[in-house]
């Protein structure tokens, strides 16, 4: 469905060399936007737009710049958020990978629109490869004199600083990256104030996903009004999508945002359905942070309508029956996944990754990981189901930063949805002490329609 | 700035927060607050126990905020409506929140010096509930010395960070601090280090909880057993001031004065705190009253009566024990 418009230039083989990428049309953007449009201008197409943060948490960008505080006379910071460690996502890799030359033309021109002369890329500890990519990739852009004094002869400066992180997924949190950033341990900030007025070293501050400053480009490039018919409703523009699981093509799809979810994971063009000719059980559409739904609930909504891939419609419902975009994480799991064991893998993380600042989450996410484990391994008690609804519910909302939410929603979510297994496991204790017993849980028929 | 707290208005400046609001009114409708501290900058967020209802954000915009707001950081708006002890959302999650802080506490307040005047065992009586619902092993730390005056029980510790913020803003250098992340996160000095400074004494008085202690009063007497009495002397360091802990004629320890919401009036030095345990030290003033509601100032939990800190909310029935 479409042309590729954040990636199309993928294929082309040695893109990743700037003169490759300069031959194709790159930077030609840039050089466009510094010379013959104001930064004001430069706002309005990314408002008009209607691009949405990429992260996951699907704020307008537009609004987002607009919040800065331009009336000081601070240095001001543009942030670029590529510590993807969301488990399933995996779109921001891919995209500094194979295309660091568009996230650095991406880089130029928002910082132009925002009046930034100092740029980090925060990118994730484990992305060492990646770190030297992007490092190569601006190396080549000072060169050719795209960053630095005073570029392509305008009144316009930029230096793009490359900032490895420690490997801490919370540092994705934008000011917990901040506070890394700084050289402090990766604690989120309480808010307010907001990273727009005081942020990196208490100046004014954007942080912003990599796919969103990279979608900057082809905004400019074909204007955003034309950007925004792109889509549904207040869902413009594409996204990367991560497919990853039990599905015949895992990987990374640029998507028109509005696809039906169906045609995602049944299409040849896209995940080509289900591997092993099984049949489907749950996705999680948006990262492990947002809830799962069962089969029949992430095809259509309890209304009846299909569901499309757009954040208002996969939010339908509510957290009932409905999930989340999020950062386009898209995992897929066939009959023989055990949600049990899934959830349990997820808390694993969470526990580990907390930042152990706020008690909510330092103890709730401890105390909810033995708790699944005992399940998983069949020594659970019928309580303990309605004691992890309970903790996630007291965790959620009640703390510093999203994690907290992140770490909630799967355990509510998959109680919610797949509680006749959470029960199995606690009735047939000598079934799952099997490590593979996923296929061998037994549902009640009218509790799920497979695919 | 007009706040309306629990149905009690008042008027307060620009940049105070929903607490110090709160603090200003007094009484019962005050939220209970484990990490914040008004005498240390940056404090505050962390324990999550002051959580309240922002009913209306302001005059301006009436909406209410969706999630519950840590009342210590958030700043006044003009016409705020908020709801703390009317709220039951807001006392249920308090009441999550106490549990949370308890499932890994040794609850070894029989043996604990801080047992009477700890800011924990004050805010489990009002808001926990007796048993707890947690089968899993609690998260064990040995015992250390941190200096030859502060005993460490990091068993005990709820990582408000006030030891941190106060090592940084009163003191010249800082030697301890928060190493690794979630459960695993503990207050330590860094490889062996000792914490060495004059006034690294008042940690002991800034710690909510049983963390840190002092080592030369350990095991010396329960502290309700003592009488507090107002005693000040000349010191070239500090102000003087401070709180005798006494039985008979003898010193059994030197805290600093606390105000009605168990915080410091004034630092202490650490020569003060530790070293002057004789009577002929001090200038006894008169015996203190402790304001603040808890056990030293009842002298026994039953006086301390539930309801009258808890309102039972308008048609459920009163909280049980």
């Amino acid at each position: 469905m479409g042309r590729p418009v954040l990636i199309e230039k993928i294929g082309i083989p040695g893109i990743r060399d700037f003169a490759v990428y300069r031959a194709h049309g790159g930077y030609s953007l840039a050089e466009k936007t510094l010379k013959k449009m104001t930064p004001a201008e430069v706002n309005r197409e990314v408002t008009k737009s209607g691009l949405r943060g990429r992260g996951g948490a699907g704020f307008p960008t537009g609004l987002k710049w607009s919040f800065l505080d331009r009336k000081t006379d601070k240095p001001k910071y543009l942030v670029c958020n590529a510590d993807e460690s969301e488990p399933g996502t995996f779109k921001d890799r891919y995209l500094m990978e194979h295309l660091p030359h568009l996230l650095i033309e991406g880089l130029i021109i928002s910082s132009f629109a925002l009046g930034v002369k100092t740029c980090y890329i925060y990118v994730r500890g484990e992305f060492k490869y990646i770190i030297g990519i992007l490092k190569k990739a601006v190396d080549e852009a000072y060169q050719q004199k795209f960053l630095g004094e005073n570029i392509l002869g305008t009144s316009f400066s930029l230096d793009i600083f490359l900032h490895p992180g420690g490997g801490a997924y919370i540092c994705g949190e934008e000011t917990a990256m901040l506070e890394s950033l700084e050289g402090k341990k990766g604690n989120p900030r309480i808010k307010p104030p907001f990273p727009a007025y005081k942020g990196l070293y208490d100046c004014p501050t954007v942080v912003n996903n990599v796919e969103t400053l990279a979608a900057v480009v082809p905004i400019i490039g074909m204007g955003g009004d034309a950007y925004a018919k792109i889509g549904i409703g207040k869902s413009t523009g594409t996204k990367l999508i991560s497919a990853c699981g039990n599905i015949n093509k895992p990987g990374v799809y640029e998507i028109e945002l509005g696809l039906p979810v169906e045609d995602f994971i049944f299409s040849e063009e896209y995940c080509g359905g289900i591997k092993n000719g099984k049949r489907l059980k749950a996705v999680i559409p948006g990262g492990s942070s947002v809830p799962v739904l069962p089969a029949g609930l992430i095809l259509r909504t309890l209304k009846g309508e299909q569901r499309l891939m757009t954040y208002e419609s996969l939010e339908e419902g509510g957290f009932d029956s409905g999930t989340m975009l999020g950062s386009g994480g898209f995992i897929v799991y066939d009959e023989d996944a055990c949600m049990v064991r899934n959830t349990w893998n997820f808390t694993r993380f969470y526990r580990h990754e907390s930042c152990g600042q706020c008690s909510p989450c330092r103890e709730g996410t401890a105390w909810m990981e033995p708790v699944l484990r005992r399940i998983e391994q069949g020594e659970g008690k019928y309580s303990d189901i309605d004691l992890l609804v309970n903790i996630a519910d007291k965790i959620e909302g009640n703390t510093i930063c999203p994690f907290g939410d992140a770490a909630a929603w799967p355990v509510s979510s998959a109680i919610r949805h797949f509680r006749h297994e959470f029960e199995f496991h606690i009735e047939h204790p000598e079934i799952v002490k099997n490590p593979d017993h996923g296929s061998l849980i037994q549902y009640p028929v009218s509790s799920i329609q497979y695919r | 700035m007009k706040i309306t707290i629990d149905n009690i208005s008042i008027e307060v400046s620009e940049g105070t927060t929903i607490l110090e609001a709160a603090r200003k009114i007094g009484g019962k409708i005050v939220p209970p607050a484990m990490c914040w501290y008004s005498k240390l900058k940056n404090t505050g967020g962390k324990c999550r126990t002051c959580l309240v209802k922002v009913a209306q954000s302001s005059s301006k915009d009436p909406r209410p905020i969706p999630k519950l707001v840590a009342s210590c950081s958030t700043p006044v708006q003009d016409g705020m409506v908020v709801q703390n002890i009317t709220s039951q959302e807001v006392l249920d999650a308090r009441k999550a929140i106490v549990e949370f802080l308890l499932i890994n506490h040794p609850l070894d307040c029989p043996v604990c010096d801080q047992a009477g005047e700890c800011d924990l065992q004050d805010l489990s009586f009002l808001h926990g509930v007796v048993e707890t619902r947690s089968d899993e092993e609690r998260r064990e730390f040995p015992v250390i010395d941190i200096g030859d005056k502060i005993k460490l029980n990091m068993n005990r510790c709820i990582l408000c960070y006030r030891c941190v913020f106060i090592a940084d803003q009163i003191t010249s250098k800082r030697v301890h601090g928060v190493l690794y992340r979630g459960d695993a996160a503990e207050i330590s000095t860094y490889i062996q280090n000792v914490i060495d400074n004059d006034f690294s004494g008042n940690m002991i008085d800034v710690c909510p909880v049983g963390a840190l202690t002092d080592r030369t009063f350990r095991f010396k007497s329960r502290v309700w057993f003592l009488n507090p009495m107002d005693a000040h002397r000349e010191c070239s360091h500090c102000p003087g001031k401070v709180t005798a802990w006494m039985f008979g004629n003898e010193i059994y320890r030197i805290t600093g004065r606390k105000d009605e919401f168990g915080e410091l009036e004034e630092f202490i030095c650490n020569e003060c705190r530790f070293e002057k345990k004789e009577l002929t030290d001090w200038f006894i003033e008169r015996p203190k009253k402790i304001k603040r509601e808890s056990v030293i100032s009842a002298n026994h939990y039953e006086k301390l009566i539930k309801s009258s800190i808890i309102h039972p909310i308008e048609g459920t029935t009163e909280q049980q024990e």
